[in-house]
Order: structure tokens, then C-alpha cells, then sequence
């Protein structure tokens, strides 16, 4: 490199530098004149401040309510009264009863509630205008203790955990049933992960509306899935460009993306249960419980669906080959025991987390957050499988939409929808 | 039976504590426990820095129920206690016949008004109160009011008494809707006596109304026109004679305010202020009989009611009888413009404080509740 060239890329950085200044320097002169001689006054001088309020939990103690407010409007806003059930009660705010933007308080509320019936907190402020919290069941909810810890964790097990590892349990079965089920068992799973997708998707939609509306739930949630999507599609085109081919390694990277992305929805599903035992709708309790259980071992099934060999050593040897040659090949390209562990720790284990999370600490904001990830991951699962379907569907000179796939999506969908019904209410 | 259980369970604990808090305070002495007290109280947000300004906050704690803090009465230009006894008699001069005239001058005026600790309402009022003062005449008198519209919005003042057409105050009829900037002059003669009211009757009637723009219009019967023991009554009832001083007489007028404007109530209240006879229990003589004008202007709601504690009360609806139309009654509901005189006495009665609340639950809780404070 010359001197005259290094000169000349040093003058480049200079002016660079002005030109980056010159709109810096007149975004800073704007923000001063809107700041000091305030051009839309004409428009604000008798308007009231827009208030919005949000209740971000409600803790029901042994003599009264623990309300966390946020204020998510532009402007502070000042609690003037609180009302429980239509009545006037006394309370205590801290850190202040007026909340500047952003701003959070605690307002403490001795009310001699019932057990197991509603009530309704009422925040007025000091413009009139009411904000309304719910308490849709009376109980206690619970503190962190060891105890409620290790109770919270194994509802996690009982959802996640659990019936993950039965539905693995039916995969010697599958690898029996052979490669002329594989297409239809994938499909199967498609069908599973779309139901987990629109499902996920309710949900995230649901919590992001609990949000206040500065945080912007519904663009959380979705940008949350399309950069999970991006980075796992990142991931898997680094993957085929170093790793090699080698099937069985392709087919335990699909299995634990499946699981992944399960795992992610059973997050939400751990916050679910979590938030409605901590506030009394434990009443449904172990009902509840087995509907969850029923419902995902189905998740199981998906999980192991891709590591059901679909080109075993018969392509090689032709029909000729006997079962007792199918099943020794079978078994010797077994995954290990140690690999199922881990896909069942993969996608139940998070129930475990949101329940604990639900439970004690439950925050729309990052429950949106997992939720948006949930979705880009199932997403990108789908779009594997289906994959995978297509390629064995060429191997095998059949269609991606044959009747075979079909029925087994169906099947995944419909075992979904229906086993849903012990769980939705 | 179980959850009963546990609240019964749930009480005592409480109550266990609020006794050993109170053993605590017998303990350190009385005047530290008012401290304590004192201090705890400053801390409410809302309305700490005008708590000292205002006796009996001792009343303030029944069971963590009420309002928080004090409304500061400075500000707002009335104070709910006062208003209880302060009529407008108006300008009273003699006409060339003879008669009485009384002239009053209403301005409507909008005004932010504090309607409970904190709370601040954007009230249309007349002369700056809600309610309204409380005019008052006697029967057969030359009634002229000069009615001033300061206010943003076209208003009128219609009275519930015997007038013109054109007198009416109704959007159309006679001068019509007042609009801002401009006057005119009601004028009538007083007929009949009773307890009555006045309020805007501009459209739209409902939020007119609700806003604050009404008040209590008060005919006292002129004795010389009746007989016996009806003239004797008169006497009583009319400002003007010495047998009326004998009487503690008081107006409520029963309202609410709908803060957040979605057509329910927020607040109820007589004169206005949420629990403010609660605050500050209205100070009864034993050996005085009391006389309410009572007059329901509430809005939303079909009826509003008035109870009183321990005691019965005759009931004289409208207040266009000398007989009351109810006898020894502790409950009385009225509709919309409905109102009435309650008479009752707390002669004999052991001094302390007896409650008055309308018997709507939901109203009382929500401020339409007070206290009696008979002195010994």
C-alpha cells in the first residue's frame, strides 16, 4: 500500500465521520426545538394524559392482596383510590403512588378475601379513570419454599417429562412396522408439530395481550419466532456444510431439533399449569394433570419418528433379505439408551422450568418472549420433517401426498385436537 | 362448612393481632399510641399533606374500609360539613304589593372538583359547589333568578316547583339552552312548599346532570295562611320564625360521580364527597330535633336510599304535607328527583356514634356512608 493511498483512506474516514455527524447534529437540534418551543402544543394544551395501567400480579396473602403495577403509557400516572369487590379500601403503595412511565409499584392491600370465591381490584386514578385486576379464585399463592418448589417441579415431570418418555416407548414398535410406515409415522408428527404451532401460537398471542402495550406483545412474539427460525436455519446449512451425511447422525439431529422445539412449547405449557395452580385453579387439579399427559405422549411418538431407519440394509440386499438379517441390522443402528434420555430431558425438562416459573415468578413479558422462540423453533422443525418426508418419498417413487401421508397427518392432528379436550376449558 | 371454617380461622388470627397491637399501644401509653397512629397515617399518599387540617380523622379507621387520605375542601371552594347548614335566602326586598321578592344570582361554571381523596372530577357546577347552593324562600314569595352560563357548554336551570312555560328551563321552550356567555332571568312565584330541587336541563340531560349541575330548592310554608296546628307546623318549618331555631336543620343532597365516564359510578356520596360525614361524623345535640332535607339526584341508577342506625324517623315526601306520609321508618328509597323531610330526635340516647348510609350496600361502600356524632 502507497502513502498516497493510506492518505487517502484516512480523508475518506474523516469525512466519513462528518457525514455521520451531520444527521446526529440535526437530530439533536430537532429533539431542542420540539423540547423547548414544544410546535404541537396546539395540539396537547387541553388534552388529558393518556393513562394505561397494567396489572402485572396479583399475589393473594393470608390478610389481603399484593398488586405489582405497571405503568405502560406515556405519561406518570397517580393512584388515588383502591377498590376491592366495588368497596373503598385502605392500601399502601410503594415505591410511590405516582408511576412515571415504565414505572412499577407494589400496592399492598389487607381485604379479608373467601377462599375458592372471585374478586376484583379496582385501581382509580387521580383523573377518575378505573384499572381493573381479577382474582378468579381466592387462595394463597404459594411462596417459594423447598417444599412448593419440589411440588411445582414435578407437575413438570408429570407434563413434560413423562409422557414424553411413554411415547418413546413405542418406538421399538415403529422400527418393527417398518419403512412402509415411516412416511406415514412423519406425517404423523407433521401433523403433531402443526397442531403445537397453532396452539403455541394462541397462547403467545394470549400472554402478549396481557402485556402493556409500549412492550408491543403481538410484534414480541412474532420477531421472537422469525429470529429463532433464522438461527436454527443458520445452524442446520453450517451443519450440512461441515458434517458429513452419515444418516443415523442426520436423523438424531432431527429428533433433537424436534425435541427442541417441543420442548420450547412445553415451556409454555409448564407456565400454563404453574399460573393456574398458583392461582387456585389446582381445583381442577389432577384432571388436568393426566389430560396433559395423554396429550403429549403423542410428542413421544414425534420425537422418535425420524430415528426409525427408512433406508436400511434391505435397499442394499433387495427383498431377498431375511427378517432375522432386517431386525439384526435394526438393532445394531439402534440409537443408544443415553440418546433417548437426553431427548426426553430436551423436551420435557422445560415444563419443569415454566412450571417453576408460572408458579412463583410468572412475567408476560418473558413467557411472550419463550413462546415467539417456541413457535420460530416448531416452525423450523416442520419445515425438517417435511424435508426428510420428501426425500424418502422420492426414494421411494411415491408422492409427498399420498394417502399413506395423508392418513398420518390427519392421525397427528386429530390425536392432538382430540386428547386437547381434557386440557382446554 | 369448611370454607367457613377457614374463615373463621382467618378472622381470629387477625383479631389476634389488632389485640396485640392494641396491648401494645395500652402499653407505651395512649398519647404514643395516637403518635403511632398519626404517623402511619401520614404516610397514605394521596392526601397526607392536608390530613392536620381536618378534625375526627380518629373516625378514619373502620376496618380498613374507606377511602384513603382527606380531600382538601380549600381547594375546592366547599366544605361538606358547612354545606349541611348553608342556604341561600337570596336577596329579599318588598314589592309595591306588598309581597317578597327574593333575588338569586346562579352562574354555571366548570370546575375541577376533588370528589374523594385524590380523585379529581371534571364537574360543570353552579357558583362553583356541587351541589349547588341551596336556595331557599318561602311560600307565595316573588322568585327571580339571574342565571349566568360561564360554562362551556350550553346549560339552564330548571326548578321543580310551579311556573310559566316559559319558565321552565327546557331546550326550546321560553329562553331555551343558555348558551356560554350569555344570561337570562327565571322568575316565578314560590309554589308549593316542600323540599325541592333544581337542575339543568340542557341535552344531553343525562351528563348534564351528572356532572354536578343541580342543587336543593327549599319552600317554607308561610303560617299566616294556614290554621291550628297546622300554622303551628308552618312555623316550624319557616326560617323566618323562632319556632324554626328549635330545629337542626340540614340538606343532603344524595349524588354520585361516574370518573371514567362508562355509564357506572364510581363514587356516591351526599354532597358530594365520598365518606366525608364518615371522616368527619356530623355533630348531633341530644336534646335538638332534627330536620333533613333529603333529595336523590343520583344518575345510573333507578333509586338511591337513606338509612339510619338505631333510630326511626317520620317521613314527609316532597315536603308538601304537614302529616308525614311515613311513620317511624328507618329506610326510606327515593327515585331520581324524589325527595323528602326526615324528622328525628336522639333525645335520651347515649352519646356516641350512630351510623346513616344509603342501604345499597354497593353505594356505601362506595362513600355514601356517614356518621351521627351525638354529644353527651
Amino acid at each position: 500500500m502507497t502513502t498516497l493511498e493510506k492518505k487517502s483512506t484516512r480523508t475518506f474516514a474523516l469525512s466519513t465521520w462528518v457525514y455521520v455527524l451531520i444527521p446526529l447534529v440535526a437530530i439533536v437540534l430537532m429533539l431542542l426545538i420540539f423540547a423547548y418551543t414544544n410546535p404541537l402544543g396546539l395540539f396537547t394544551a387541553n388534552l388529558p394524559p393518556i393513562e394505561d395501567l397494567s396489572f402485572e400480579r396479583i399475589r393473594v396473602l393470608e390478610d389481603g392482596f399484593e398488586v405489582t403495577l405497571v405503568n405502560g403509557g406515556p405519561d406518570p400516572v397517580t393512584v388515588a383510590q383502591v377498590l376491592v369487590d366495588e368497596a373503598y379500601w385502605q392500601y399502601q403503595i410503594s415505591p410511590s403512588n405516582t408511576l412515571p412511565r415504565l414505572g412499577r409499584a407494589t400496592v399492598q392491600i389487607p381485604y379479608p378475601w373467601v377462599e375458592f370465591e372471585p374478586h376484583e381490584i379496582v385501581i382509580l386514578t387521580n383523573t377518575g379513570l378505573t384499572f381493573n385486576g381479577e382474582v378468579p379464585l381466592a387462595t394463597v399463592t404459594p411462596t417459594p419454599g423447598l417444599q412448593e418448589f419440589l411440588a411445582y417441579g414435578l407437575l413438570g415431570v408429570y407434563v413434560g417429562i413423562i409422557p414424553v418418555g411413554l411415547g418413546m416407548l413405542f418406538y421399538p414398535a415403529m422400527r418393527k412396522m417398518g419403512r412402509k410406515w415411516l412416511g406415514a409415522l412423519l406425517s404423523l408428527t407433521v401433523g403433531l408439530l402443526v397442531f403445537l404451532f397453532a396452539d403455541t401460537l394462541l397462547e403467545a398471542f394470549e400472554v402478549a395481550s396481557l402485556l402493556p402495550g409500549v412492550f408491543q406483545g403481538i410484534p414480541l412474539v412474532l420477531f421472537a419466532a422469525l429470529l429463532t427460525w433464522l438461527v436454527l436455519l443458520a445452524i442446520s446449512a453450517q451443519r450440512r456444510k461441515s458434517a458429513g451425511s452419515d444418516p443415523s447422525k442426520q436423523a438424531i439431529y432431527l429428533a433433537a431439533m424436534i425435541a427442541l422445539g417441543i420442548g420450547l412449547h412445553n415451556l409454555g405449557e409448564g407456565l400454563a399449569i404453574g399460573v393456574a395452580f398458583s392461582i387456585g385453579e389446582a381445583a381442577l387439579g389432577s384432571f388436568l394433570v393426566i389430560g396433559f399427559m395423554l396429550h403429549n405422549i403423542t410428542e413421544g411418538v414425534g420425537i422418535v419418528a425420524p430415528l426409525v431407519p427408512g433406508k436400511s440394509e434391505t435397499d442394499q440386499h433387495g427383498e431377498q433379505s431375511t427378517s432375522q438379517e432386517i431386525q439384526a441390522s435394526a438393532r445394531s443402528k439402534a440409537p443408544r439408551l443415553a440418546t433417548f434420555i437426553w431427548l426426553i430431558l430436551l423436551a420435557g425438562a422445560p415444563a419443569i422450568l415454566g412450571s417453576w416459573i408460572g408458579g412463583f415468578a410468572f412475567s408476560p413479558f418473558f413467557a411472550a418472549l419463550f413462546l415467539g422462540i417456541g413457535l420460530g423453533a416448531i416452525w423450523q422443525v416442520i419445515v425438517e420433517v417435511i424435508s426428510l418426508l420428501r426425500n424418502y418419498a422420492q426414494r421411494e417413487e411415491t408422492s409427498l401426498f399420498s394417502w399413506m401421508n395423508l392418513a398420518g397427518f390427519v392421525a397427528g392432528l386429530a390425536i392432538m385436537y382430540l386428547t386437547a379436550f381434557l386440557v382446554k376449558f | 362448612m369448611k370454607i367457613l371454617n377457614q374463615n373463621l380461622g382467618k378472622v381470629s388470627r387477625r383479631d389476634f393481632l389488632k389485640t396485640m397491637l392494641g396491648g401494645s399501644l395500652a402499653f407505651t401509653g395512649a398519647a404514643a399510641g395516637e403518635n403511632l397512629l398519626a404517623s402511619s397515617k401520614t404516610t397514605n399518599p394521596s392526601g397526607g399533606k392536608i390530613m392536620d387540617q381536618h378534625q375526627g380523622d380518629s373516625h378514619n379507621n373502620h376496618g380498613n374500609t374507606g377511602t384513603l387520605g382527606q380531600v382538601n375542601y380549600e381547594v375546592n371552594g366547599f366544605d361538606p360539613t358547612a354545606m349541611l347548614y348553608d342556604w341561600d335566602f337570596g336577596l329579599v326586598s318588598e314589592l309595591p304589593d306588598g309581597s317578597i321578592l327574593r333575588e338569586f344570582h346562579i352562574a354555571a361554571v366548570d370546575k375541577e372538583i376533588e370528589v374523594a381523596p385524590g380523585v379529581f372530577f371534571p364537574a360543570w357546577t353552579y357558583n362553583g359547589r356541587v351541589p349547588g347552593p341551596s336556595l331557599r324562600c318561602v311560600e307565595g314569595d316573588r322568585v327571580r333568578i339571574t342565571f349566568v352560563n360561564a360554562g362551556s357548554h350550553p346549560h339552564t336551570i330548571h326548578f321543580h316547583g310551579i311556573h310559566s312555560a316559559t319558565m321552565d328551563g327546557v331546550p326550546g321552550v321560553g329562553a331555551g339552552e343558555i348558551q356560554p356567555g350569555e344570561s337570562t332571568i327565571y322568575e316565578f312565584d314560590a309554589f308549593p312548599f316542600g323540599c325541592h330541587l333544581y337542575h339543568c336541563h340542557a341535552n344531553p340531560l343525562k351528563r348534564h346532570i351528572h356532572k354536578g349541575l343541580y342543587g336543593a330548592f327549599v319552600i317554607d310554608p308561610d303560617p299566616t295562611r294556614y290554621q291550628g296546628e297546622e300554622a303551628q307546623i308552618a312555623r316550624t318549618r319557616n326560617h323566618n320564625y323562632p319556632e324554626n331555631k328549635e330545629f337542626n336543620e340540614m340538606v343532603m343532597v344524595m349524588n354520585g360521580f361516574d370518573t371514567n365516564f362508562d355509564g357506572d359510578n364510581e363514587i356516591y356520596a351526599a354532597n358530594s364527597i365520598a365518606f366525608a360525614y364518615m371522616n368527619e361524623p356530623i355533630k348531633i345535640k341530644h336534646d335538638q330535633t332534627q330536620r333533613l332535607y333529603l333529595i336523590n339526584i343520583t344518575e345510573f341508577d333507578p333509586i338511591n336510599s337513606f338509612h339510619v342506625h338505631a333510630n326511626f324517623f317520620d317521613y314527609y315526601d316532597h315536603g308538601t304535607t304537614f302529616n308525614p306520609t311515613l311513620k317511624t321508618v328507618d329506610t326510606i328509597m327515593q327515585c331520581q328527583a324524589q325527595r323528602g323531610i326526615l324528622e328525628f330526635s336522639f333525645k335520651d340516647f347515649e352519646p356516641g356514634l350512630y351510623m346513616f348510609h344509603a342501604h345499597q350496600s354497593e353505594f356505601a361502600e362506595l362513600g355514601w356512608m356517614g356518621f351521627f356524632e351525638v354529644m353527651g
